[in-house]
């Protein structure tokens, strides 16, 4: 699932990339922002112009439907992100308790923090009776503790192959 | 041989189920990966039949290396018989979850073989509005929240003509819409996500007949992107569905044309709010829309739109299929069919209990849930979402209706249960409520804005013992304020959860906490 090196911008890649997109929707920007962050694994900043010029927007445009999603981002993921759900049924069973311990963890280990990266909280997964709930690598995973989450940590490392 | 039956729903590979398919097969098992039974206590929960369709017997809570070990017999302490038979089942009344864990979510003929496309037959056999007055009939109400009548939208959809997207010229192709929101942001719901895990054809089919209804010619399910594994089987089902001519341009062989894409959302709450929906489906920042006009009069691109919850939709079959007069005579009052309650949080037996309207909070949190799962006393149950209040134990004899619940101060939603037990802190769950408001607010009004903001500084405040009356005050006012002057339910509600936990647990906020929210 990794994609362990993210490939460089490359103007005229990414310009093919959201050329059908522009042509085949009435709305596009979002959905050229979410093709460009599936394939580069973040939104570089020259896509912005890139997408307002392809759109016929303004690049605010642009800026202003990127930071509205939490999805969207301006840097390279972690190799391996965990997210730890933050929502209400998880709280029910320990979901404060277990980011304090992952917060412990990655703190003891700078490595298993650079490789995970910083923990955002996540609203629901969808598994709500069987929390605490995480998503590691975008595997999701069940009552979740720290030993459950470095298991997927390694499982997901597992399979890493370059590219 | 025996065939072996492991869910390929997200939650059951969450606790280990792919390894236990892997293991099976190893052992040179024929395997079958069914959606889940919604016993989710039970997960990896897998089960074997002699035929495709015979009585199955089941295995609860399995692992890979205890397959690898032995196959599992009868003698096992994890055998819990046949699967149809346990009581948890057994007392529900499954009609949009009649093949949810039962067939192949990907196999078309297991779907049709378990009374899949009967609906969409009936409905091709009739007029659109045939369809729609059979929807009215039935009394379905929407499930996202709202529960306003399905029927009721969508002939206002009908009655509209076709349009072109707004900034096309008059002679562009015209369209109307059937979008579904399948955005399922309340914590403790996941009932969306196990219906198009596990029975995705479901949701075709309901929003084909959708579409026959109101004349609509194209389909979008805003999805969220969370739900990766709901994203990955409903591709799926779609690419075998327009093989197959269940959606395309002629349908079944009728004149209908109809089909739909999936749209992935982006993490963002308030984008399950219907115009904001629109708002995210046309490429920008999911900001509330005001209200007129209709989404069901100019909705998506400045057309004709039905704009209905993915259970909504998939009541929708099943109702073509056995009759609105069926459906309408289970529930109570003006809550007719079934609900798909979720049990979540801290409770022993989670998961999806179908039933009619009407059942008590208790009956649902203790008989079927089994109480806690830490096995404290209950202490609060929150219904219907993040934006629904908080009851104590003793006021959950409350019966699960629109109408007993909003009598009660709470609320359906979307018909999440959320348990916790005497280790809460309400003050804790108030301070995550307003903190949700202000992460989660799509900045049009300013009472929902600034006054979230303002609700985590009074709550911290009165969370570290300063001027409590005060500030409680305060924070009624903001509330006040909050529920009077914002545009949509997000600040409009979320005093709920803030001022139930006041109300009902005041002992909460009386002395200071160190711990944050
Ligand atoms: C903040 C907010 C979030 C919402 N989230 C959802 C959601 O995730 N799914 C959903 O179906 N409806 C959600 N709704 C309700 C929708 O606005 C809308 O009423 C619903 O999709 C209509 O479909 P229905 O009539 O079938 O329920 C939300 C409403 C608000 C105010
Ligand atoms: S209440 Fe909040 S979320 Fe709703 S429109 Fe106003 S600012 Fe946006
Ligand atoms: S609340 Fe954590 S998965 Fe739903």
């Amino acid at each position: 699932m990794t994609i362990t090196r993210q490939p460089e911008w490359n103007a005229k890649e990414a310009a093919a990339l959201i050329a059908p997109i522009v042509a085949s929707e009435s709305g596009p920007v979002l959905l050229c922002l979410q093709a460009v962050q599936a394939y580069y694994g973040h939104v570089y900043s020259d896509a912005i112009a890139l997408i307002a010029d392809a759109c016929n927007v303004s690049r605010a445009d642009v800026h202003g439907v990127f930071t509205f999603y939490a999805d969207l981002r301006e840097t390279p993921p972690p190799a391996v992100p965990v997210r730890l759900c933050a929502a209400e049924a998880c709280q029910a069973v320990g979901a404060r308790t277990l980011k304090a311990e992952w917060s412990a963890a990655c703190e003891a280990s700078p490595e298993l923090a650079t490789l995970t990266g910083v923990d955002e909280p996540i609203f629901c997964l969808g598994n709500c009776a069987l929390g605490p709930a995480a998503m590691v690598d975008g595997e999701l995973i069940g009552r979740a503790d720290v030993a459950r989450l470095c298991q997927a940590i390694d499982a997901a490392q597992a399979q890493e192959r370059p590219l | 041989m025996s065939i072996w039956f492991v869910p390929r729903d997200a939650a059951a590979r969450s606790m280990g189920a792919d390894a236990v398919a892997a293991a099976l097969i190893d052992r040179g098992e024929t395997v079958v990966r069914n959606g889940s039974r919604g016993m989710l206590w039970m997960e990896p929960l897998i089960e074997r039949a002699e035929t495709r369709d015979g009585g199955r017997v089941g295995w609860s809570n399995m692992t890979a290396v205890q397959i690898e070990q032995t196959l599992p017999s009868e003698d096992s302490e994890h055998y819990v018989g046949p699967v149809e038979e346990i009581d948890y089942l057994a007392r529900q009344n499954r009609w949009i979850y009649e093949r949810v864990g039962v067939t192949d979510p990907l196999d078309p003929e297991d779907y049709v073989r378990h009374g899949g496309l009967a609906g969409l037959k009936n409905a091709l056999a009739v007029s659109g509005d045939a369809v729609v007055d059979i929807i009215t009939t039935s009394g379905l109400r929407g499930r996202g929240g709202a529960g306003f009548p399905a029927g009721i939208k969508w002939r206002t959809v009908a009655e509209q003509s076709a349009q072109p997207h707004a900034g096309e010229s008059r002679d562009a192709t015209p369209h109307k819409y059937i979008c579904v929101n399948a955005d399922e942001g309340d914590s403790g719901t996941f009932a969306d996500r196990m219906l198009m895990e596990g029975d995705p054809f479901c949701l075709l089919e309901g929003m084909t007949i959708a579409a026959h209804a109101v004349g609509a010619d194209r389909g979008l399910v805003y999805l969220r992107s969370e739900y990766p594994d709901a994203i990955a089987t409903l591709q799926a089902a779609i690419d075998i569905a327009r093989e197959r001519h269940w959606l395309g341009d002629d349908i079944l062989g009728s004149k209908v044309a109809f089909d739909v894409e999936i749209r992935v959302g982006a993490g963002s709450y308030v984008c399950g709010e219907e115009t904001a929906m629109l708002e995210s489906l046309e490429g920008r920042r999911g900001m509330v829309r005001a209200k007129p006009p209709l989404p069901a009069i100019k909705g998506l691109f400045g057309t004709p739109t039905v704009i209905n919850n993915v259970l909504t939709i998939a009541s929708v079959p099943s109702i073509l299929a056995r009759g609105a007069e069926t459906y309408a005579a289970l529930g109570q009052e003006r809550s007719l069919g079934t609900q798909v309650f979720q049990l979540a949080g801290n409770i022993a037996q989670g998961g999806i209990v179908e039933t009619a309207f009407g059942i008590t909070a208790r009956a649902l949190v203790a008989d079927f849930g089994g109480g806690t799962r830490s096995g404290k006393p209950i202490r609060a149950v929150q219904l219907g979402g993040p934006l629904g209040a908080y009851l104590p134990d003793d006021k959950l004899d409350v019966a699960m209706t629109y109408e007993a619940l909003a009598a009660a101060g709470g609320m359906i939603g979307h018909g999440g249960i959320v348990v916790f037990d005497e280790t809460v802190n309400m003050a804790d769950q108030a301070r995550f409520a307003m903190d949700f408001c202000v992460e989660e607010s799509c900045g049009k009004c300013t009472p929902c804005r600034i006054g979230a903001v303002r609700g985590v500084e009074t709550l911290d405040k009165i969370r570290a013992g300063q001027d409590v009356e005060g500030n409680t005050a305060l924070l009624r006012d903001l509330c006040d304020v909050m529920t009077q002057g914002s545009l949509c339910a997000m600040g409009g509600l979320t005093p709920n959860p803030v001022l139930s936990a006041i109300n009902q647990f005041p002992e909460d906020f009386q002395s200071p906490v160190i711990a944050t929210g």
